[in-house]
């Protein structure tokens, strides 16, 4: 079965990766997946406000997850953190963390900002993946990169990266989107959120073909690492 | 940049060049680009030298103001995201978000280069409301030249969605143009010691004594000021200052 735009079921939208991007910042990555478009910028290791909230013994890790004025499909979006901006900020900091080692960098922290100038659905995991290529240009020990991709139901079928016309789509018990987060070489799940009616063999499926997308998803992202910092024929 | 640092770059600035190679009179390279975000009505990202901005526009259908039942309402907005450099902190606008905002709105606005009687749906009912936000991504100095450019090149590219119902349809963008008919130009000049420099880089703004922006239309008009920073500029100063953003305007309009 063909996709509202021509894709199968396990295709992802086109996808462009690029590393160190924003100059000022330590390390900076941009992912597009189709129309959504994110920037990352790390910043730190450095010192961190509130105070207390750094820890004696190891760094903390502060995700910030932004849209800008002109990204929504729709009208404006009031500039400022929202309460779903807050909760994808949590969720992304959360699905980053496990595979940094930030015991190095005691009473100190590492913060990373998400902004998306443009975004057609799957921003949240388009800004992890971002976020990730970011922390990796900035030089930071990583377990692996981490890759992220919305999966789910559309039309009675399972799918990969859902777009924006097919999250809203209601035919069929409506669509059902599920942001999920991977570290590809263990197959740790990092993020998992899920919104609508599905079934549990569904979801499984859904998991599975979100997995294999990760994958893929995690190559184009070292890629942007080597194209960075490729330094031609050696010989 | 500390005190040193400056006592060096004013050395520099003696012998008529900056750190980076540029005398006090050169902008830095400009690219221009328009139309890339597909969920804005009008775009543009500016890259003047390391420095890159952003700028959309959207609309969406309001009420008029009370004394102004017949225009339409433009407003300009900056906001300085913590991704654009080390020293930004997250939070609502600081003051420097907020003057950078309504020194480039004024630009715009006194210029009257946008027709704000030509956003009139129904007079004293439904307006167009235009808002402009720019948003840095780099910032290396000088954000209000280059989120002036970029406002402006974003004001051109945008196109009125469809009205269906009363409802604004902003999956279809009609052909309908906004139209700009100015190009009001910001031109900050700074001054450090006895010397004025354009186009301040980040480390050069942190040390600037004083600023003035200039906006000039095409026409050779001003149509805003705005001086910044404690140290005061004598009459012979702001005669100079006027007379190099005048050439200095033209220089970057000739770019557009």
């Amino acid at each position: 079965m063909k996709r509202v735009d021509g894709r199968t079921p396990e295709d992802l939208r086109p996808i462009e990766a690029k590393a160190g991007v924003i100059k000022n910042a330590e390390g900076s990555g941009y992912f597009k997946i189709g129309k959504t478009w994110a920037y990352a910028t790390v910043y730190g290791p450095k010192e961190i406000v509130p105070r207390f909230m750094m820890r004696p013994d190891k760094g903390i890790l502060k995700v910030n997850y932004n849209m800008m004025p002109f990204s929504g499909q729709g009208e404006r979006v009031r500039p400022g953190p929202n309460r779903r901006a807050r909760e994808l900020s949590l969720v992304s900091e959360k699905a980053l963390a496990s595979v940094l080692d930030l015991t190095k960098f005691k009473n100190s922290g590492v913060e990373v900002f998400i902004e998306l100038p443009q975004t057609d659905a799957g921003s949240r995991c388009a800004g992890i993946c971002a976020a990730s290529i970011a922390l990796a240009d900035a030089g930071f020990v990583m377990k692996d990169m981490v890759a992220a991709v919305a999966v789910g139901r559309v039309k009675g079928e399972v799918v990969v990266d859902l777009s924006y016309e097919e999250e809203a789509d209601e035919t069929d018990g409506g669509a059902v989107d599920t942001a999920m987060a991977m570290v590809p070489s263990s197959e740790e799940v990092t993020l998992l959120q899920m919104d609508g009616q599905v079934t549990k063999e569904e979801l499984m499926k859904a998991i599975n073909m979100g997995k294999e997308a990760c994958k893929k998803i995690a190559e184009i992202q070292r890629e942007a690492i080597k194209n960075k910092y490729a330094v031609g024929d050696l010989r | 940049m500390n005190y040193t640092e400056k006592e060096h770059l004013l050395k520099s600035l003696n012998a008529g060049y900056r750190f980076d190679g540029r005398t006090l009179e050169d902008w830095r390279n400009l690219e221009i680009e328009t139309d890339l975000i597909s969920t804005s009505e009008g775009s543009a990202r500016v890259k003047l030298g390391n420095t890159e901005v952003l700028a959309g526009v959207k609309l969406s259908i309001g009420s008029p103001f009370g004394d102004r039942p017949n225009e339409g309402v433009l407003m300009v907005g900056c906001e300085l995201l913590p991704m654009a450099h080390e020293s930004i902190e997250s939070g609502p606008p600081g003051i420097d978000a907020i003057e950078i905002g309504r020194v480039i709105d004024r630009g715009i606005r006194e210029s009257k280069s946008v027709d704000v009687e030509e956003l009139c749906i129904v007079p004293g009912e439904k307006v167009w409301m235009v808002s402009v936000d720019i948003v840095p991504l780099n910032h290396d100095g000088n954000i209000i030249d280059a989120g002036a450019i970029a406002a402006l090149a974003a004001l051109k590219t945008t196109r009125f969605p469809e009205i269906v119902n009363g409802v604004v349809n902003y999956k279809h963008l009609s052909d309908k143009k906004l139209i700009v008919e100015k190009e009001p130009i910001a031109v900050t000049v700074g001054k450090i010691g006895d010397h004025l420099i354009i186009d301040p880089t980040k480390d050069e703004e942190d040390v600037l004594d004083a600023r003035l922006t200039c906006t000039i239309g095409q026409d050779g008009k001003f149509c805003s000021l705005q001086k910044g920073g404690e140290t005061p500029f004598t009459i012979d100063e702001i005669d100079q200052i006027f007379e190099l953003a005048m050439v200095k305007s033209d220089e970057i309009r000739k770019q557009l």
